[in-house]
């Protein structure tokens, strides 16, 4: 029917954009993984929410106003501040194919990461022993159950780093582990800011 | 390999950028921590001091860190990131709502 002359294709066309194909893939892995952080962003609302609701139910148990330290908060958040800074650094060692920077950023953020759950769980004991137990009151389960949920988190994003650490010590910086290590600092950038809301709504609304 | 600008959410960032986030974020969240701390600062001031600080720092992040900005390859992902920024709202919003009305009405009777 038509009589548009199409012009004749280059030499080597197949119809097929190779290289093109197999970039788009990368980048739906990191789209698909954006989607299951903003899920998890719904996670978290629900139980900022129940928090929220649940914050002035204390009943027995001892206050969080009367426990809650400030300055140990303001430690575990500089760990974790530290952490995010570092992932970034790492990311720009992969982008370099510098292996040795990006081990020893990635090195480093796990330390940043260890220290910071270790720091949490002492807290969580601590203030169990003193009476703050999760079972105590609506309150401090909305509490546990919040923090914990992130400490959780930063638990699994520590599995994942190990488990990258294999990966690139297999095959070295490949295409498929750079995304790999996208969607894991996606993940990692993530959990630093759902951890700015829990010490502005949690720490500072219940101290000031 | 035209690698750097074409994926979804992960475009990349330099040193100077991660810099920048990084002492933004110090900033923002150490003034807060310092109003709370020395206690000496109207409570109202400093109420909104935490929730300005967070959103600005939130926002620092994303910006700094996640590289988000408004490029077109980036569209979906800012559409869907407001999406669930709506309904994020409602779920919070919506519950303290809703419960405090019910405490309300079981705490006064009628």
């Amino acid at each position: 029917m038509s009589n548009t002359s199409m012009p004749a294709p280059e030499a080597g066309y197949t119809g097929y954009i190779d290289g093109e194909h197999h970039h788009d893939m990368e980048g739906d892995t990191v789209f698909g993984f954006w989607i299951y952080i903003l899920s998890d962003c719904i996670l978290f609302a629900s139980i900022f929410a129940t928090y929220a609701v649940l914050r002035g139910n204390f009943v027995d148990a001892p206050l969080a106003s009367e426990l809650f330290e400030l300055d140990y908060v303001a430690m575990e958040t500089a760990l974790l501040l530290l952490s995010s800074f570092t992932f970034g650094m790492a990311m720009l060692g992969a982008n370099d194919n510098d292996r040795k920077q990006l081990y020893l950023w990635l090195g480093i953020t796990f330390a940043l990461g260890a220290g910071f759950l270790i720091m949490e769980i002492k807290e969580f004991i601590h203030l169990t022993h003193v009476g703050a137990s999760p079972w105590s009151s609506g309150a401090w389960s909305g509490f546990y159950g919040l923090i914990g949920t992130h400490g959780l988190h930063v638990f699994a994003g520590m599995c994942w780093l190990v488990a990258i650490f294999y990966h690139l010590h297999r095959d070295g910086i490949t295409t498929q582990n750079r995304t790999r290590l996208m969607c894991l600092s996606l993940f990692w950038h993530f959990l630093d800011i759902i951890w700015i809301c829990v010490f502005s709504v949690v720490y500072l609304m219940e101290m000031v | 390999m035209g690698h750097s600008t074409t994926e979804h959410g992960a475009s990349h960032g330099s040193v100077g950028e991660y810099i920048v986030g990084l002492l933004l974020s110090i900033g923002l969240t150490a003034l807060p921590f310092f109003m709370v701390m020395s206690g000496d600062f109207d409570r109202t001031l400093t109420i909104i001091t935490i929730f300005v600080c967070a959103v600005a720092q939130v926002l620092v992040q994303l910006v700094f860190f996640l590289h988000m900005n408004n490029a077109s390859e980036q569209w979906w992902n800012i559409i869907t990131a407001i999406f669930v920024v709506v309904l994020v709202a409602i779920l919070i919003v919506g519950s303290i709502w809703v419960m405090q009305n019910m405490n309300h009405n079981m705490l006064m009777g009628h």
